[in-house]
């Protein structure tokens, strides 16, 4: 089989998957769980619930405001106890529904049985409500509401469906697992998508380091029309949307573009599963797969099935973590995630792992001068000159960041990783792109 | 042999010559024409560049003020020039001069070292605008100065150094020329232009936290905890979002001192600022 990858850039980065065969475990009910009313891009979900209010799994605590929004619903039965602000992994604090939780009780209609149902629904119009209202956001990280994705402009065509069963991020496992436990589920989703696209053709990508997944599902799909597997090599950030539309269509998304405008639609294998909930088992999106994981002295790691809004240290406690020794933990991966401020922050919608750092390794080494040597352009996947960008930038020139695309950043820090001298690159092409997106 | 070299200098002298008619038929038909005003109101113009006035130069804003009417110029000012510069652009086109009080920029935060410690440890690029980006800042407070000194870079009179007691960027009002830059660029907007009073005062609230009282004093000895104090002793002040405002009306002499001492944590600043050689006109 012939595997593909992305025309430029990239890195192949030691991938410390420790998790990677462990069942996923149910993490079960924190005594109590902090629901956050945004987690997703766009405004933040208006609460219709109050103070005292008895809710059940599944019940909806917040709807969607404004075009760009998405339902909350509680992912634990219990009674609320307050409506207050808590802070989230960047320490900024976000608006919660703080729920004590009591015996696992749910809305009528959600169907919790594991058995499998194809049966999928005829009119497209309604799986795009049953989505809408579970609250489906993507689960890769950057949180967009999928009905939007997926409600294709009337001047746009799609050709291809591509799902991102790729994680290219060191220690993240959370997908692979779910790629192994519910395999048939995951291509029942991609039918669905299909089904609302209007296409026929919906690929699975999957990296090279999980042969066990691609065997599982390339079997499963010899048994639906239209849904196949790719396999992908595995690159750093091959999962990157971007990234993978290039190795699975040979095509490239413009600068300044969307993929639609390539005729792509990219979702993750998280939020596939979530759309066969939604649709075959009418379940709102209350739990995800979360990966525990990071130095081994410090935590064991795993795959955890989590309720949205679960404070971190109690999933860290579970894990057996030694909490005092963390010297960083990160919402995310290694290379994208985010450091966090709190250790009680809540799991949202989008948080695919908490990797557990000690204190040695959480310091950044010492910068020096840059040398000269071209390493971080060359890595770049995005073709960008991370060197020229940081240096415009040191001398406090922001006229030529236009010029050097710093706006197509995506932000994936192979620039940052290679770099001899250890300059901080990814942090000035962040700045770099929040100053190219101001002059816009 | 000297043959070659006079048809060589024939050939190449008749080629300058035709160059150079040529060149002299464009300049003279394609001569951009200023307004020898313009070009008298740009050669006053202090030439900082800066921007503070509003257009992207000083040749835009001589530009603007040749084609302003009278009420449009009275609305033009160069702040940098201040009152000097523009009394010189206003007898140059015939109108009256601009009437503007002194202003400076006031930093609306005053999370010392002191009253506001450290409690997160931040190892990413030292600069305000990434740090904002991705955290709340090492004090713990979401809104207050990150201490990096973006502002710093930004403002190109000088004005701005780090106070090294107290960790945040302290305003040489004589310096400041009001053009802005620092508002611009702080990525937690608290740099605000106000007037100085005739006497050479202002008085501010320095704090930018929106949150509630004891949340805001939790990180912060000199938050405002919106107790509505200041409120009390004079009716335009307006406290709106767990935080006090004091509009620009207020007078700093009349109030100033009392507000000041009233203050419980004290947010509010009362201070002289000395403009040297520059008079309120
Ligand atoms: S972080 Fe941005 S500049 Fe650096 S390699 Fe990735 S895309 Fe390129
Ligand atoms: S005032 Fe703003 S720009 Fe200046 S150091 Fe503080 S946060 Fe940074
Ligand atoms: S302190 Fe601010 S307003 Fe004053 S001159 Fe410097 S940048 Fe301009």
């Amino acid at each position: 089989m012939c595997k593909k990858t992305f025309s430029f850039g990239g890195l192949h980065l030691n991938k410390h998957k420790i998790s990677a065969l462990s069942p996923i475990q149910d993490a079960g009910v924190p005594p109590f769980v902090y629901i956050p009313i945004k987690q997703h891009i766009g405004s933040p979900a208006q609460i219709i619930v109050k103070q005292g209010d008895k809710v059940k799994i599944g019940t909806l605590l917040a709807q969607a405001y404004g075009t760009i929004s998405a339902n909350i619903h509680s992912s634990v039965a219990g009674e609320i106890k307050k409506i207050e602000e808590v802070q989230s992994e960047s320490g900024y604090f976000e608006q919660v529904i703080t729920i004590q939780t009591t015996a696992d009780d749910y809305e009528a209609g959600i169907d919790t049985s594991t058995q499998i149902s194809n049966d999928i629904p005829q009119n497209s119009a309604e799986i795009i409500e049953l989505i809408k209202a579970a609250g489906i956001v993507g689960m890769g990280g950057a949180g967009f509401p999928t009905p939007i994705k997926t409600s294709i402009p009337a001047n746009k065509s799609v050709q291809y469906l591509i799902i991102n069963g790729i994680e290219c991020e060191p220690y993240l496992t959370a997908d692979g697992a779910l790629m192994l436990e519910k395999p048939e589920e995951i291509v029942i989703g991609a039918k669905i998508l299909n089904k609302i696209l209007g296409i026929q053709n919906a690929i699975i990508a999957i990296d090279e380091n999980k042969p066990l997944a691609i065997e599982k599902i390339t079997q499963i799909t010899k048994r639906y029309v239209g849904v196949n597997v790719t396999v992908c090599k595995s690159k750093y950030p091959q999962g990157g949307e971007r990234q993978l539309i290039n190795d699975v269509t040979g095509r490239e998304v413009p600068s300044g573009k969307l993929p639609i405008d390539v005729g792509c639609v990219v979702q993750n294998v998280g939020t596939v599963f979530a759309v066969y909930e939604a649709v075959m088992k009418h379940k709102p999106l209350y739990e995800r797969i979360v990966t525990v994981s990071g130095d081994t002295n410090l935590t064991t790691a795993g795959n955890y099935r989590v309720r949205v809004g679960t404070p971190a240290d109690y999933l860290l406690n579970l894990a057996h973590t030694k909490q005092s020794q963390i010297g960083k933990l990160l919402f995310g991966g290694p290379m994208m995630g985010i450091s966090s401020v709190s250790l009680q922050a809540p799991i949202n919608k989008t948080t695919g792992g908490l990797i557990v750092i000690g204190t040695q390794d959480s310091l950044r080494a010492e910068e020096s001068g840059c040398i000269r040597c071209g390493k971080c352009a060359e890595v770049c996947p995005m073709g960008l000159m991370p060197f020229a960008i940081a240096s415009n930038l040191r001398r406090n020139n922001t006229a030529p960041l236009k010029a050097l695309h710093a706006a197509d950043c995506i932000g994936c820090g192979c620039c940052a990783y290679i770099c001899p001298a250890k300059i901080p690159l990814v942090d000035y092409c962040k700045l770099g792109k929040y100053e190219a997106n101001k002059q816009k | 042999m000297s043959d070659i070299i006079w048809l060589n200098i024939l050939i190449t002298g008749g080629i300058a010559l035709c160059a150079a008619i040529t060149l002299y038929i464009t300049a003279q038909k394609f001569a951009l024409r200023v307004d020898p005003k313009e070009q008298k109101i740009e050669d006053i113009l202090p030439q900082a560049n800066c921007g503070g006035c509003g257009f992207a130069g000083c040749k835009d804003f001589a530009h603007a003020c040749v084609n302003a009417s009278a009420a449009d110029f009275a609305k033009l000012y160069c702040p940098v020039g201040h009152s000097e510069v523009m009394h010189k652009v206003s007898q140059i086109l015939g109108f009256d001069a601009p009437k503007r009080k002194n202003t400076c920029a006031v930093l609306r935060c005053n999370g010392t070292c002191q009253a506001a410690p450290k409690k997160i440890d931040y190892n990413g690029l030292k600069n305000c605008r990434v740090a904002n980006l991705v955290m709340i800042g090492e004090t713990g407070c979401p809104d207050g100065c990150l201490r990096y000194g973006d502002c710093l870079s930004a403002c190109q009179f000088g004005a701005l150094t780090i106070n090294a007691k107290t960790g945040l960027p302290q305003i040489d009002a004589d310096k400041c020329t009001s053009c802005g830059a620092c508002v611009k660029i702080c990525p937690r907007h608290l740099f605000e232009i106000r007037p100085i009073s005739d006497d050479n005062q202002q008085v501010f609230v320095a704090c930018s936290n929106k949150q509630k009282g004891a949340q805001a004093k939790n990180n912060c000895h000199n938050a405002c905890i919106a107790c509505k104090k200041c409120a009390s002793l004079c009716a335009d002040i307006k406290v709106e979002q767990n935080l006090s405002y004091i509009p620009t009306s207020v007078s700093p002499s009349e109030f100033g001192q009392e507000l000041a001492n009233n203050c419980p944590t004290g947010a509010i600043i009362y201070k002289s600022q000395v403009k040297k050689g520059k008079k309120n006109v």
